[in-house]
């Protein structure tokens, strides 16, 4: 399949962005054919270089080279002409628009008067749809679509141009487990057709998976070349971060102490209006972690949602310790001691807007010491608060006054992680605790969540990722369609867990 | 009942129905700068302060050049160029689009005083002759209709401009390659640079059409409804047209019926004697039904999802 031909050379490309060397010197070699995956930590500089490879972002000093010959990217419009083309990590989609309309725009087929073609537009692409195996519906209103689909929109939006070098920046960080098997397969028939496709990603499972070679990037320069079939996770790992990573989470077998948290017959509608939680029923114990794995959508965030006082039951019991917690709002679930990560880090988590140390201390705003009788905060006080929780959850952040905007995915995470364990509690819930963040800060994370539970804390994790649940958990119950189905153990293999949470495999059936 | 007999007496009559369209077509022209200003992500409340200004030029240059059609040449310009500044300082930069427009139609008032003093000192504008009037056309043959004829083919001569602009509009944005990228800027403006659209380009273009369209409106308001300018003269229908986009749901027809609705309340009041109804009730009415429409109460009314936000390039 791939050849020694090179499809792009990138030749000392260096960006310097105020403050930031993004990209110093950078050389990367992509052969015709091939998968190429190229790896780093958030911030490590694989979105600049793409960028500057697309013409979105233009380089201080360097080269690139397509297909043998030196190119002049000014622009998108540019690298469009070479055969360059970008899926993007936020699709670049339109949700009012059509398939069609999307896939079609800025090459709109017209008929005399530039009245839009949308018969052409339609056979068009049916034709690129049929060569390329993907099925889609040109007249679907794209927004309605599943995600999945939605990228595949973009994928063929890519080839409508004439892409040959394709462009895939994260593109499994939207997609459910089965959405990744079937791009996968997409991706594979793209190079059996002859494109060359840059896949890059931090998931290394999946570059394994997925890749012919892998180029390494951290803090703007590229640290390694490595060859997929004679590398390894833990190589990835240690070249990404530039240090040894412990990929599996160290911990001692749990010592579950008294019930902390026991949740009966829960009964909860999902925003849609749907019934999202069909009688959940567990109990948590102090000390143990007890893992939710699930294909998402099946409840697990409502579930959480709850539990912590932002949504409310429609039925059902959830008692905290011998207290009745079920109808308490957020504050007194805080109040409670039940600590909360929520999914969405940036709009439930964060108010980006606020300084780290205004973040830090969200939610216990009216209580001594950062409150003088409730109502004046006590700037000296919070500010040393979250000077010791900054250094002591490693938040790395110019100072404390910096808006949380300004910090990467993981260093955000981290605040939140701070604020809510900085407040020992008895419970606590942590939905999707490493999702978007690099190899080390998640490292950390599941570390002070372990951390948490020998000091005694009741942990309930929900996370979208199979092998987080099972490395972290004590015991993994398994949600399908708004129910546990199971409570399995960590040991359980993954594929008894993946039957179970597509609704297969139940005993008695 | 003697009340409720007379308006329905009233509403079969011709003279109301010229008077309703004559009316809607006022807050159509602005209407439709809105719509096609919003449709591209620009947020533009300005049209009454570009109308006003408009009007103002209409009447100043049909004084010197006797010529209402130069005249409305120079009303629209006038009308592009504070569009321009609205522009200007929406797209390059990135200023609140709200404030841009608050301040463009303040501006716009003081403006157009200060020019009548400086220009006219204590004296009245004056009036334009009525052969320097936008004139009335009467369709022959068509306008011997029974009616139809009246209300249709016996309008002043921007009536059907604004009517060919109206249909124009909605093919261009609905049914053209141009309008497919106008709506892609104004709903996804990186989506549009990615694609190789130039937002900038599309953006400028779109805000000051709305400026020539208000502009348009001003001059048949001036020298083809009243032959005069006086201060304030506009009274708001900028602001009656950002409701009419709104309730239209940011499209062409959807303002146009609007218009239609408020303009047949502004005629009704306008040629009966018995409704006893204070004028300054009847003119919240198109607030009134604004406010519901964008309480969602009748079928929700979403603008475009990027309208009001400046483009940086290269963000997310």
């Amino acid at each position: 399949m791939s050849d020694e031909r090179l499809a792009v050379e990138i030749r000392g490309i260096t960006k310097q962005f105020p403050g930031v060397l993004a990209n110093d010197h950078v050389d990367l070699d992509v052969r015709a054919g091939e998968i190429h995956a190229l790896v780093g930590e958030n911030g490590a500089g694989k979105s600049t270089l793409m960028n500057v490879l697309y013409g979105l972002v233009h380089a201080d000093s360097g080269e690139i080279l397509i297909n043998g010959k030196t190119a002049r990217i000014g622009g998108p419009r540019d690298a469009i002409a070479l055969g360059i083309g970008m899926v993007h990590q936020h699709f670049m989609l339109i949700p009012v628009f059509t398939v069609g309309e999307n896939i079609m725009l800025g090459r709109e087929p017209t008929t005399a008067g530039g009245i839009y073609d949308s018969a052409r537009a339609r056979r068009e692409i049916a034709d690129l749809t049929k060569r390329y195996g993907l099925a889609l519906n040109a007249d679907a209103r794209t927004g309605e679509l599943p995600v999945g689909l939605q990228q595949r929109v973009e994928i063929v939006k890519v080839l409508y141009r004439g892409a040959n070098i394709l462009i895939l920046d994260e593109p499994t960080g939207v997609l459910t487990p089965q959405e990744t098997t079937e791009l996968f397969v997409v991706l594979r028939d793209l190079v059996k057709a002859g494109k060359t496709i840059i896949f890059i990603s931090h998931k290394l499972k999946e570059v394994l998976e997925i890749s012919d070679r892998i180029t390494v990037m951290r803090r703007g320069k590229v640290v390694g070349h490595l060859i997929t079939k004679d590398t390894n996770e833990q190589e990835i790992a240690t070249a990404m971060v530039g240090r040894a990573v412990l990929l599996r989470v160290d911990k001692q077998p749990a010592k579950p102490k008294d019930v902390a948290f026991k949740v009966e017959n829960l009964t909860a509608m999902s925003d849609a209006g749907t019934q999202a939680l069909k009688g959940v029923s567990f109990e948590l114990r102090q000390g143990e972690i007890l893992g939710i794995a699930g294909v998402e959508g099946n409840g697990q965030s409502e579930l959480v949602e709850v539990l912590a006082g932002t949504r409310r039951a429609t039925g059902g019991k959830v008692w905290l310790g011998d207290k009745d917690v079920t109808a308490y709002d957020a504050r007194g679930e805080r109040a409670a001691g039940i600590a909360h990560i929520p999914e969405d880090r940036r709009g439930a988590g964060l108010v980006l807007n606020y300084s780290i140390a205004e973040n830090m201390i969200l939610g216990r705003q009216r209580d001594a010491p950062f409150a003088w009788r409730h109502v004046l905060l006590v700037i000296d006080a919070i500010r040393k608060w979250a000077t010791r929780l900054m250094k002591e959850f490693d938040v790395r952040a110019p100072n404390i006054d910096v808006p949380a905007r300004s910090l990467s995915g993981g260093n955000q995470q981290k605040i939140i992680v701070a604020r809510e364990m900085a407040s020992q509690p008895r419970v606590l819930l942590a939905a999707q605790p490493t999702r978007g963040v690099d190899i080390g800060a998640i490292e950390f994370i599941h570390r002070r969540i372990v951390a948490e539970r020998d000091a005694g804390a009741a942990v309930l994790l929900v996370s979208a990722e199979l092998d987080e649940v099972r490395s972290l958990s004590d015991r993994i119950a398994v949600f399908y369609e708004g129910q546990i189905v199971s409570i399995e153990p960590p040991e359980a293999p993954e594929d008894r867990l993946g039957l179970l949470m597509t609704g297969g495999g139940r005993s008695g059936h | 009942m003697t009340a409720i007999n007379q308006i329905l007496h009233l509403l079969l009559t011709a003279n109301l129905w010229q008077a309703t369209l004559a009316a809607a077509i006022l807050l159509l022209l602005p209407a439709l700068g809105g719509v096609i200003s919003e449709r591209s992500g620009v947020v533009n409340i300005a049209m009454e302060g570009m109308m006003l200004v408009g009007a103002f030029f209409a009447v100043y240059a049909d004084l010197h050049l006797h010529n209402p059609w130069l005249a409305t040449l120079v009303a629209m310009i006038a009308g592009g160029l504070m569009a321009l500044v609205h522009a200007v300082v929406s797209i390059r930069f990135r200023a609140d689009q709200i404030v841009s427009g608050i301040a463009i139609n303040i501006f716009a008032a003081g403006l157009t005083v200060f020019l009548i003093g400086r220009l006219y000192g204590l004296q009245d504008v004056g009036h334009i002759g009525q052969s320097d009037a936008l004139p009335t056309i009467t369709v022959p043959g068509l306008s011997s209709i029974p009616f139809v004829g009246q209300v249709f083919f016996n309008q002043n001569v921007v009536v059907y401009v604004a009517l060919v602009v109206l249909v124009l509009m909605h093919v261009v944005l609905f049914r053209t390659k141009l309008g497919l990228r106008i709506r892609s800027v104004g709903e996804h403006p990186q989506a549009a640079d990615t694609a190789g659209i130039n937002v900038f380009t599309l953006r400028y273009g779109a805000v000051i059409t709305s400026g020539l369209l208000s502009g348009l409106a001003g001059a048949f308001l001036a020298i083809g409804v009243s032959n005069t300018f006086v201060p304030n003269m506009t009274d708001g229908r900028g602001y009656i047209a950002l409701a009419a986009m709104i309730f239209g749901k940011w499209t062409p027809f959807g303002a146009f019926i609007a218009c239609i609705i408020f303009g047949l309340g502004e005629a009704i009041y306008a040629n009966n004697s018995v409704i006893s109804a204070s004028p300054y009730l009847l003119s919240m009415l198109p607030y009134v039904l604004t406010l519901i429409v964008i309480a969602g109460l009748i079928g929700r009314s979403i603008p475009p999802a990027a309208d009001g936000l400046p483009y940086v390039p290269g963000s997310e």
